[in-house]
């Protein structure tokens, strides 16, 4: 077991840089998703880790001893591919069997390694079958398990989750946390589903164009966004230019165009840089439909139902207020509202932010 | 209607015309006539008896069916890593390669003969078993990096990474990946390759050492005397062996693979 860190680590392809200026730490025994969208460099980023790909410049260090030289096969990582990669012309048994025997084990131990993997990834008993004689999800488990099997000192799972079906998918990725979290190695996930992210992870680094975009707890990417790509791709954010009127040590009052003065907490204020405009973000699922004579307590301007996208206990609105339009996702109890009708869209200054505005 | 009965007699004629000359040898090679010819007289296995017992013929059979062996693991090894390295890594000059490598498909095989020929005097090599098979494994060298190449490029790389991740450095991960999924076509590159060899005869009417034969150019040499009775027997053991060990091979391949599934 061994923390990863990324030093000053680029990677180009010719003209195509994949990879600007990482740095970063994967702690040791951590689960930390590499999350973004295709073409964004996660599998660049793996890759390099786990030594198919060499680092144009900077240096990867596994448990603090730098590893750029040290070919695959001296690093000891296990590796889980999107496509399984089981050997397919060995038995189950001899897969997971692979990897010990290059590592000096005797016989009737690789067995009983072989049966303990089949038991933690609660397969037991398919040791004689070939991996066509199972199912996506059965195939998944197996790869798993010949890449834990080795006892390795980095996990590295590139879309482990992604050929699997949509039920499949959400009892998968409980499971495998649940594996990891039980042998505690260190791992590094990479997935474009921000579901999946912020289910499974101990820190996330949100990844676009090959860089960096923010790198925190789940909730804390979650809930302060630290720029307009990471409070979009993360699920919905409804974005609207403010101007900052006023601030003191606790908060910051700004004015927007459609919700008139909004007080909002000091710790969800990024850097400005002392510019008086910026953007506030509140997310879809924090902005509510009432009734349009209601009042909740929070900030609320009146608005319009242009469009209702039912999906079953949520619905996401398309609401108008004033000259622009916001998204709100809200749990449906009784009916929804139609389009058409006239609304109170409200949220709480708390669940806003404020960036600043990007050139 | 009519078009389509037109179209069908036409097909027949073209099988008859391409198969008929090889019934001929096949029926003939039976014949217990004297002649290498109709009519037939009645059915005896005299020719084949008298084959066997033709050193000529015998020393002929036995060089063919070495230089064909030599030839398909010569060839398939060369092929192999030839297809290796052109599928699996990126280097200069790869293009250039790869049109070498296939080139003696596309040259007139005279031109290939005398072109080996006159560079080997210059070299002043003379010419021997080993210029033979040299010879013939560039000719069938095209067969197998195309075949090998093929199934190559649908072998998931995956598959290469997963092992070296596990600990197998390259050459491990050659032989117990890469190689057995590679199996069909290392088998069919060659079956290809032997066959290449062992039909082959312009190519080797130059490159072979006085005094040496092979049953092709053992069968040419004979026909120039006369139609013997014997050379049908020894072409319809040429067929057999040309169109047999493919066929047996494929069923061979094929009941080995449904024992594994
Ligand atoms: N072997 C390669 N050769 C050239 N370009 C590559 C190679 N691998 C990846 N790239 C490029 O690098 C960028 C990042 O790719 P990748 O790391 O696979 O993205 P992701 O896994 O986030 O979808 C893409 O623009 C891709 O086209
Ligand atoms: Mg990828």
């Amino acid at each position: 077991m061994a923390g990863v860190e990324l030093k000053n680590v680029k990677k180009s392809f010719g003209l195509i840089t994949a990879v600007q200026d990482m740095n970063v730490t994967f702690d040791e025994g951590s689960f930390t998703t590499l999350l973004g969208p295709s073409g964004c460099g996660k599998t660049t980023i793996l890759r390099m880790v786990a030594g198919l790909e060499a680092p144009t410049d900077g240096d990867i260090l596994v448990g603090g001893t730098r590893v750029n030289e040290v070919p695959i096969h001296k690093r000891n990582l296990g590796l889980v591919f999107q496509n399984y990669a089981l050997f397919p012309h060995r038995t189950i048994g001899q897969n997971i069997a692979f990897g010990l025997k290059y590592r000096n084990v005797s016989k009737s131990d690789i067995a009983d390694k072989v049966k303990a993997a089949l038991d933690i990834v609660r397969l037991p008993g398919v040791e004689d079958r070939y991996p066509s004689q199972l199912s996506g999800g059965q195939q998944q488990r197996i790869a798993l398990a010949r890449a834990i099997v080795i006892e390795p000192d980095v996990l590295l799972l590139d879309e482990p989750l992604s050929a699997l079906d949509a039920n499949l998918r959400e009892e998968m990725r409980v499971e495998l946390k649940a594996i990891q979290h039980r042998i505690g190695v260190t791992s590094i996930f990479v997935t474009h589903d921000q579901s999946e992210a912020l289910a499974m992870s101990d820190k996330i680094i949100v990844m676009s164009a090959g860089k960096m975009q923010q790198v925190g707890a789940p909730e804390e990417v979650y809930n302060s966004p630290a720029n307009e790509f990471v409070a979009n791709f993360l699920g919905a954010s409804n974005i609207l230019d403010v101007t900052v009127t006023s601030a003191d040590n606790r908060t910051i009052v700004v004015q927007t165009p459609q919700f008139g003065t909004i007080t909002v907490p000091r710790a969800r204020v990024a850097d400005l840089h002392g510019a008086k405009t910026g953007r506030l973000v509140v997310r879809a699922e924090k902005l509510r439909l009432l009734e349009a004579t209601a009042h909740d307590g929070g900030v609320s301007a009146p608005g319009t139902v242009e469009a209702v996208d039912y999906q079953g206990q949520i619905a996401r609105y398309f609401v108008r207020v004033g000259d622009a339009q916001f998204q709100a996702m809200n749990m449906i109890d009784g009916r929804p509202f139609e389009a058409g009708t006239g609304v109170q869209v409200a949220f709480n200054p708390q669940d806003c932010s404020v960036l600043p505005i990007e050139s | 209607m009519r078009a389509w009965k037109l179209i069908r007699l036409y097909t027949f004629l073209v099988y008859v015309f391409m198969f008929a000359p090889i019934a001929v040898v096949l029926l003939l090679a039976f014949n217990s006539s004297q002649f290498g010819g109709f009519p037939i007289e009645g059915f005896s296995l005299r020719w084949f008896y008298r084959l066997a017992e033709n050193e000529a013929i015998m020393r002929a059979l036995k060089t063919s069916l070495s230089l064909g062996l030599l030839t398909a693991l010569a060839s398939t090894s060369i092929g192999v890593l030839a297809s290796l390295a052109l599928v699996r890594y990126r280097f200069r000059g790869k293009d250039l390669i790869t049109t070498l490598l296939i080139s003696p498909v596309l040259v007139p095989e005279t031109v290939l003969a005398v072109g080996l020929l006159i560079f080997l005097r210059w070299l002043h090599v003379p010419r021997s078993f080993l210029l033979l098979l040299l010879g013939h494994s560039i000719i069938a060298l095209p067969f197998v990096v195309l075949v090998v190449q093929a199934r190559l490029v649908g072998i998931k790389k995956e598959y290469e990474e997963a092992a070296r991740s596990l600990g197998a450095n390259p050459v491990q991960t050659f032989f117990s990946v890469t190689l057995p999924l590679l199996m069909p076509a290392v088998f069919a590159g060659s079956l290809f390759a032997f066959t290449i060899s062992f039909d082959n005869i312009t190519a080797t009417i130059f490159w072979r050492p006085t005094g040496m034969e092979t049953v092709p150019t053992q069968i040419f040499g004979m026909l120039r005397n006369s139609v013997s009775p014997e050379i049908n027997a020894l072409g319809f053991v040429m067929i057999v062996i040309t169109v047999g060990v493919p066929l047996m091979a494929g069923g061979l391949a094929r009941y080995f693979a449904r024992k594994k599934t």
